[in-house]
């Protein structure tokens, strides 16, 4: 496929913009646990991991806005998108759940992240690279902190092993999405702008594999799999979640600190 | 007024703390950059972020436009770069000295490029000395740190986390 510059300019924000989003969401949902964490350490990791994913959501978010040419700002896209205007995949969206759930979660999107940022470094668009690399190395840390507690819990107690796995079960019908490509991924993978999801597919689940195995528990087994986040279609919980999120900014628009 | 040369600028930008480890400097912590200087006197200063989320650049980028401003040089720039991206393999020594003394171990060994953070190198504890430290969580006070403790002295501290 041949783009015009604008098309192509058009395209980058809007694959700047899923990246961004799923960074978005997921930062929400760590700042979620802050004062609910089991200990007081878990709380201080959990925001942490959620400042690193804000982080590289502003810078993302702040990409999107400048290349597609619509001069939105950062503030703009997070606070003033409605729910289907939001491009994340569903996996970000889950509720926390219990601690288990939020691991396994975790797990699996640090794992893909990984894999993904790792591949950005390479990526012909400058700012994506140069974001990637920052990331790449903070996710190392993700990946590192869920996979403990994962094999913590899943080769743990009869009950924390129940949780763990009862958690794995209930975000596994969202992991296929991630590896999901549409017509507009297939024409920046081309460019040597984006990284084809479909190379992600093995690498994250020759890790997910192992950790699981060695956690006592057992990759999933399910015929359902939920998708189109990238489209803009949602579970019901992202309503909510924006609802809160959004809240200040919708009630008191320009507010500074 | 005299022309305004890149040394002096820099050697103004460079005295600025951190703000969350106000024993540094942002030239120790390798957070500066480039400082340019045009004809005009127009003054370009580049930053990086350790983390990608660090909260403290917007109180850098302020703390920088505060003291040219005070030797009175207004038209400044402070840009944010993203690549190479920060390692703490850009501590200077003598950062790491002034961590040390300030009762945080500096980060051990040199970053693994490109690879995930499996080895933890011994952490000598900054209170007494000793090797004999734990790890207790991997996140500590700020994006940057990691919360140990020391199995001889008993006393918790910072470390830096190698990125």
């Amino acid at each position: 496929m041949t783009w015009s510059d604008s098309d192509k300019s058009t395209a980058v924000g809007a694959y700047a913009l899923r990246l961004g989003d799923d960074a978005l969401v997921l930062a929400h949902r760590m700042a979620e646990w802050i004062a609910s964490a089991p200990e007081l350490e878990e709380d201080v990791a959990l925001a942490n991991i959620g400042l690193d994913l804000l982080g590289q959501a502003r810078m993302l978010l702040t990409y999107a806005g400048e290349v597609d040419g619509t001069g939105r700002s950062e503030d703009d896209l997070a606070y003033f998108r409605d729910e289907r205007e939001f491009v994340n995949c569903q996996l970000v969206e889950l509720p926390n759940g219990d601690f288990a759930l939020t691991m396994a979660r975790m797990l699996v999107f640090a794992a893909y992240q990984y894999e993904l940022y790792d591949r950005l470094c390479s990526s012909s668009d400058e700012t994506l690279a140069a974001v990637a690399a920052k990331a790449v190395k903070e996710v190392a840390y993700h990946r590192d902190h869920a996979t403990r507690w994962v094999l913590r819990l899943g080769d743990g107690t009869a009950k924390s092993q129940q949780r763990m796995q009862a958690g794995l079960d209930t975000i596994w019908p969202y992991v296929a999405e991630l590896f999901e490509a549409d017509e507009l991924v297939h024409g920046l993978v081309g460019g040597g702008i984006a990284v084809d999801p479909a190379e992600l597919r093995d690498p994250t689940t020759d890790y997910l594999t192992t950790v699981i195995e060695q956690a006592t528990l057992t990759v999933p087994d399910t015929s359902v799999w939920h998708t189109g986040g990238r489209r803009g279609i949602h579970t019901e919980a992202l309503g909510y979640l924006l609802a809160e999120m959004q809240h200040l900014a919708r009630t008191h628009p320009g507010a500074p600190w | 007024m005299s022309a305004v040369t890149v040394e002096a600028v820099r050697a103004i930008v460079a005295a600025v703390p951190d703000p969350e480890l106000p024993v540094l400097t942002i030239d120790d912590l390798g957070v500066l950059r480039e400082v340019r200087v045009d004809d005009d006197g127009h003054v370009e200063v580049d930053i990086t972020p350790t983390y990608s989320g660090c909260p403290a650049m917007d109180a850098i980028r302020a703390d920088v436009e505060r003291r040219l401003g005070d030797v009175g040089m207004a038209d400044v720039v402070v840009r944010l770069v993203l690549a190479p991206a920060w390692s703490t393999d850009e501590i200077s020594e003598s950062g790491r000295r002034k961590l040390l003394h300030f009762g945080i171990a500096p980060p051990t060994g040199r970053a693994a490029v490109g690879g995930p953070v499996a080895l933890t190198l011994a952490v000598r504890c900054p209170q007494c000395g000793s090797s004999d430290t734990r790890e207790l969580s991997r996140f500590g006070s700020t994006a940057c740190k990691a919360l140990w403790a020391c199995n001889a002295c008993q006393e918790p501290f910072d470390a830096v986390k190698v990125l």
